[in-house]
């Protein structure tokens, strides 16, 4: 009896680990950011280059920061589900956009509308690096002391709303 | 007319000149420590290359922040704990030995243990069920026997003749 059941008990437990491990998203790199304070910068707005926008700023509110770039393909996937949220006014978002050019970037925001309070721009990149963007979008959850709770890998969906980020969000903001 | 040609079509290499590089000419000690530490730090777009030779947007501008910290003076450790601090361990090549990483720089050699340790528990049983056969007189007897005459090269040529 015992020499079936143990190759039998070796296969299954390897058939579980191989079949978690299809379901795994190599592309996703947990950020060691979560739980840490957000890097500080200080940008330029996208719409007012002469006014600046600092994380600092934002100091006692729960906050998302959003990296998009006009050039982002997932980002005109992820758009519509911004809009929605912003007008449902939850939650402020903030967008940094990256690796852009200011006259693109602006005519993305006039054709597809703006969810953002106001978006920063990072044109170098170096603030993505920071922040350790690897792949636009990305969103950030930040509460009110400035740390880093969540960071979204890939467009924000309803279904990543509803389950983890407005949740977190109220939870948050309640605290 | 056409010796002109000729003359000024092989002027033209005089002012060629080759564009690329523009960044590795300014310092080419400090590059050269750049590409050594970027061959051991993984590029996070195209997960399986190294951030030295990707050509990833995010592996220049990696690249680039990379050499604007040498410059600033910085070690390769600090450059590589801050890379970490932004990117996890995922960035390096050579993950570092920690509880989460513990199977995975020990399992092989625990697995290989456990192989040994089976293998010979499976042959001490084996002697063990292997009894050595007995042999009745008549049958010893009759090998002894054969094993002469096969031995025995008059008795193979023999044979052989008569095949």
């Amino acid at each position: 009896m015992m020499r079936f059941i143990l190759p039998f008990v070796v296969f299954v437990v390897l058939a579980v680990f191989l079949f978690v491990g299809l379901n795994l998203n190599p592309r996703e790199v947990p950020s060691p950011l979560v739980g840490k304070s957000a890097p500080a910068f200080t940008l330029p707005q996208l719409h007012e280059p002469a006014k600046q926008f600092s994380p600092a700023d934002m100091k006692g509110q729960v906050w998302l920061l959003n990296v998009w770039a006009s050039w982002c393909v997932s980002c005109k996937e992820e758009h519509p589900v911004l809009m929605e949220l912003s007008r449902r006014n939850m939650v402020p978002i903030y967008g940094l956009d990256y690796k852009d050019k200011q006259a693109d970037a602006e005519l993305w925001l006039k054709k597809g509308g703006d969810p953002y309070v106001l978006s920063v721009a990072d044109a170098e990149g170096r603030i993505g690096i920071d922040y350790g963007v690897y792949g636009v979008p990305e969103t950030y959850v930040i509460d009110k002391q400035g740390v880093i709770q969540y960071k979204q890998i890939g467009p924000v969906t309803p279904q990543s709303l509803t389950e983890k980020i407005l949740p977190l969000v109220a939870e948050l903001q309640a605290k | 007319m056409r010796y002109l040609l000729i003359l000024m079509l092989s002027l033209l290499p005089v002012f060629a000149h080759a564009g690329e590089a523009k960044d590795m000419a300014e310092d080419p000690v400090l590059e050269q420590r750049m590409i050594g530490l970027a061959e051991k730090l993984r590029c996070l777009v195209c997960q399986n290359e190294s951030l030295a030779s990707s050509h990833a947007e995010l592996a220049e501008d990696l690249r680039r922040e990379v050499r604007e910290q040498m410059q600033k003076g910085m070690t390769d450790q600090e450059i590589i704990d801050y890379l970490v601090s932004r990117y996890g361990d995922f960035v390096l090549y050579d993950p570092p030995v920690k509880t989460s990483t513990l199977v995975l720089w020990y399992g092989p050699f625990a697995l290989l243990l456990i192989g040994a340790g089976v293998l010979v528990y499976q042959l001490r049983k084996r002697r063990s069920q292997i009894a050595e056969p007995q042999i009745s007189a008549e049958d010893s007897r009759r090998a002894a026997e054969l094993l002469d005459q096969t031995n025995s090269p008059e008795e193979l040529n023999k044979k052989d003749r008569q095949a």
